[in-house]
């Protein structure tokens, strides 16, 4: 009786995924390009938890350090609107009022991660509260200045824009849309691929990555062969606030065009769920901002380019914050062990303290 | 104090007048230590010496407040590690300093890489420099294995390695047999000479008097802080380096006596235990200790005794099996039940397990009776009972303390493990299960927890000792259990065991062990 009943249903069901798998294959190369544009703040927060927690500092400010750079960015580049020239060059619409408040935007998230670097390393603080007064005092200053500043200012000091990739290129068979999701971008966005790939075989083939990936494990080993360990780690959480200040940039400078308050909604702790599910390797953490990023995409191509009939109707009538909520769901049955354990480095998250002379 | 020979090679290393104050004490009062080229030189001292001072000092670690330290003559500062190392110094520690998760060879180049450019590691050439090591000193090792999969033996040896591609002439070992069978012990010696007889010079830190014996060709014997003496082995023994180290007579043996055993006490049927990886790592294991006797388990760190000794104080459930207790069937209760029904827990880490550091002596004394009359009433603590009681015990024990209100912290390792041995010894007991009690404490305070442990035996308790230490286990156990992976492999006789046919057992799991008689359990 049940597998009668199972049977009948399973005719409809079958149908329904056939269909669903059609039209994801269809929408790919419209979905591919907004996949990689949202997985692109997403990679580069992962990628700064992995330079801090492969040294063993954790690092949950990345969402703050990341709000402080779009902030930043945005703000610079809107003071220097009046006395610079601002007409985008044909090279990723680049204006000399971009690029210094890009480079402000890297700089600041590099203080940030100083002061994480210092309650952590040096003062020996919690670094779990370390990171958290990161995040809050973010969000305050810069939504505080924010109310201050935007009132008074142009909303926008323009932003980069995407590379057009030759339509020979984008229009072969096959291949073409691939070519469309990496060159169709912005030139953060673009650097990701390169950024993951770089920092993959540094950090297991350079002496930097073997130094870095040893102070995470154990630091005394590395002290005992003559490293030194609090150098390291301050170098890396800087090196890794470059990174978020990357993403936050990425956020305010090229996805959109200005500042909004809390704009990072988030993405620093997706970031950080990316670098575990990834099993803190730059690889595995883009694989897994993807796929984070493709729950989005999927949700954004239903809303403007539903699929025709049951299916339609069915997909519609699933809520916009199921999608959401998809990267946390995956996150916490990744965390609780159910795909096979991510192990963090030994020494994750344990301030360092040189051997005690007594 | 030095001996002066006919003519002596110009030393390799020479430390005048090392000396090191720290508040309260002087850790190292006026210490000369000389080592000449190709001699394996001991250094001996119970924990607490300033052996370990010393070292650090020499390594950097440490600066000294007066003294010099001369290298081939030469009057050198050593300001840190990597100086040192950049002088030919390297120190193999008694915990090793290798990263599990990483490669032979990953572990060989930190810090000291074998570049291709300025960025990138030259891994070939890496690979190639170990082997040749390997091969020139009799141990091919692998350099692409995890350091995690490799026998605490063989780790040994890549910390060797890792001292002989920084080219070190001066190599410093502390304590390295400490965790390796007799075999193992065996075979780093044999490395050890052939260094020595290629020109580097060794210095060996320990306290195990033999080995002192059977290795050195000098020994430099030091008692809090300062050199009591020098001695070359031929012209000693044990019991003469004994009373050097420890500044009185010492009975290096415990009159144990003849044991009594009586009726069954613990009875352990088919135990299966998995580790947290839940992985079966005590797979099936009968064993049945007498009341009155002592059982000891010997077996190379990490064949299960971890997880079997959690399994009997009730830490870790078993997966499978029985075990009784006094005829009562105890399997899965909580480690509060089994206290209330006789069973006493001495833990190999008493700083994770045994005790709670902050806080005070008498706090700790009461760990396993707080919520009980006369220390309780109702939800209040009865101060006045628990101090008293904790005098009792601090008296009783001969734990020194500067009062029972000291933070457990503050005292001297022998003098912790007194506090836990005072609160687990000091009641009637069933069973008392012993995990390396004596790890790393000074020769006095293990005479102590031997005798004390005798006379729990002989009062009528079965004792289990878990150790991997071998030499504790032949001094103390009525019968020797050998655990290998998991397994009971061999029972036999404790008062004739073989120390070496054991070893092998521990090492092998006795496939190839012959001349072992096996004495029903």
């Amino acid at each position: 009786m049940d597998g009668l009943i199972n049977g009948l249903y399973g005719i409809p069901v079958a149908g329904l995924l056939f269909q669903l798998l059609g039209y994801l294959v269809a929408v790919l190369p419209i979905v591919a390009p907004i996949m990689l544009r949202v997985a692109c703040p997403l990679t580069l927060a992962a990628l700064c938890g992995v330079v801090c927690e492969r040294s063993g500092v954790v690092n949950i400010g990345i969402e703050g350090t990341m709000l402080v750079a779009a902030f930043v960015g945005w703000v610079v580049g809107v003071a220097l609107l009046p006395v610079l020239p601002a007409t985008p060059s044909p090279f990723f619409g680049v204006t000399p009022v971009l690029l210094i408040a890009f480079v402000a935007a890297l700089g600041s998230a590099m203080l940030v991660s100083l002061l994480h670097a210092w309650l952590s390393i040096s003062v020996r603080a919690d670094q779990i509260i370390s990171g958290t007064i990161v995040n809050i005092a973010a969000f305050g200053v810069t939504g505080y200045l924010n109310e201050l500043i935007s009132k008074s200012s142009p909303t926008s000091a323009g932003a980069f824009s995407a590379f057009v990739p030759p339509a020979a290129l984008v229009n072969l068979p096959l291949v073409g849309w691939l070519f469309n999701m990496f060159l169709n971008q912005g030139p953060i966005t673009m650097s990701v691929l390169v950024i993951v790939v770089v920092l993959q075989i540094l950090l297991f083939r350079s002496r930097w990555g073997l130094r870095t990936r040893a102070v995470g494990e154990h630091p005394q080993a590395a002290e005992t062969v003559g490293i030194d360990v609090i150098r390291v780690r301050y170098r890396n959480v800087v090196l890794a606030g470059l990174l978020a200040g990357l993403g936050g940039a990425a956020l305010s400078m090229e996805l959109t065009n200005s500042f909004q308050e809390g704009m990072t909604a988030g993405r620093g702790f997706i970031g950080l769920a990316a670098m575990i599910i990834g099993r803190w390797t730059p690889l595995g953490a883009f694989g897994a901002a993807l796929l984070f990023a493709s729950s989005v995409a999927v949700s954004q191509s239903i809303t403007f380019a539903p699929p025709a009939g049951e299916l339609g109707r069915l997909l519609g009538a699933i809520p916009g914050q199921f999608w959401d909520a998809l990267p946390y769901v995956v996150t916490i049955i990744v965390v609780a062990g159910l795909i096979g354990r991510s192990i963090p480095p030994a020494a994750d998250g344990r301030p360092y303290e040189r051997e005690a002379t007594s | 104090m030095t001996i002066e020979t006919a003519s002596p090679p110009a030393p390799a290393l020479e430390m005048r007048g090392i000396t090191k104050r720290y508040p309260g004490v002087v850790a190292n009062d006026h210490i000369d230590l000389e080592v000449r080229p190709g001699e394996i030189h001991a250094l001996l001292g119970e924990n607490g010496a300033g052996k370990t001072t010393l070292m650090n000092i020499l390594y950097g670690l440490a600066r000294p407040d007066e003294g010099e330290i001369l290298l081939d003559g030469r009057p050198v500062t050593i300001t840190g590690p990597s100086d040192a190392i950049a002088r030919g110094i390297s120190m193999v520690h008694q915990h090793f300093m290798l990263v599990p998760v990483l490669s032979v060879a990953e572990n060989i180049l930190l810090g000291e890489e074998t570049m291709a450019n300025p960025v990138f590691l030259d891994r070939r050439e890496a690979r190639r420099r170990i082997l040749e090591l390997g091969r020139r000193f009799h141990f091919e090792i692998e350099p692409d294995a995890r350091v995690s999969t490799l026998s605490v033996g063989w780790q040994q040896r890549v910390e060797i390695l890792k001292a002989l591609y920084r080219q070190a002439r001066i190599l410093v070992l502390d304590e390295p047999t400490a965790v390796l069978t007799p075999q193992e012990t065996e075979e780093i010696f044999a490395v050890l000479r052939r260094l020595a007889a290629e020109g580097h010079s060794i210095v060996f830190i320990s306290h195990k008097l033999y080995e002192v014996l059977e290795i050195a060709d000098r020994i430099t014997v030091i008692r809090r802080g300062r050199v009591v003496g020098s001695r070359i082995p031929s012209e000693t023994n044990e019991d003469d380096l004994a009373e050097l180290m420890v500044g009185r007579e010492v009975q290096l043996t415990v009159d144990r006596g003849a044991s009594h055993p009586a009726e069954v006490a613990l009875r352990i049927e088919g135990l299966r235990v998995a580790d947290d990886r839940g992985s079966e790592v005590v797979r099936g294991i009968d064993l049945d200790v007498r009341a009155g006797e002592i059982l000891g388990i010997a077996g190379v760190a990490g064949n299960g005794q971890d997880e079997l000794v959690e399994a009997l104080i009730g830490l870790r459930r078993p997966a499978a099996g029985r075990i009784t207790l006094a005829g009562h069937d105890v399997t899965g209760h909580s480690p509060r039940q089994l206290n209330e029904a006789g069973v006493a827990f001495v833990p190999a880490d008493r700083h994770r397990f045994g005790l709670v550091l902050p806080f005070d002596v008498s706090d700790n004394l009461v760990l396993t009776s707080y919520y009980r009359s006369p220390f309780a009433r109702g939800i209040l603590r009865n101060d006045a009972a628990i101090e008293t009681a904790a005098k009792e015990t601090v008296a009783a024990f001969d734990i020194r303390t500067p009062s029972v209100h000291a933070q457990m912290s503050t005292l001297s390792g022998g003098n912790q493990q007194k506090v836990v041995v005072g609160r687990e010894f000091g009641r009637d007991l069933r069973l008392l299960v012993l995990d390396q009690p004596t790890r790393g404490l000074d020769v006095g305070s293990i005479e102590f927890i031997h005798r004390r442990t005798i006379a729990k035996r002989d009062a009528g308790t079965a004792v289990l000792l878990v150790s991997a230490e071998l030499d504790e286990i032949l001094e103390l156990s009525d019968r020797i259990a050998v655990m290998y992976r998991g397994e009971i492999v061999a029972v036999v006789d404790g008062p004739t065991a073989d120390k070496n046919a054991i070893g092998l057992l521990m090492a092998t799991g006795g496939r190839a062990a012959a001349g072992v008689e096996q004495v029903p359990a």
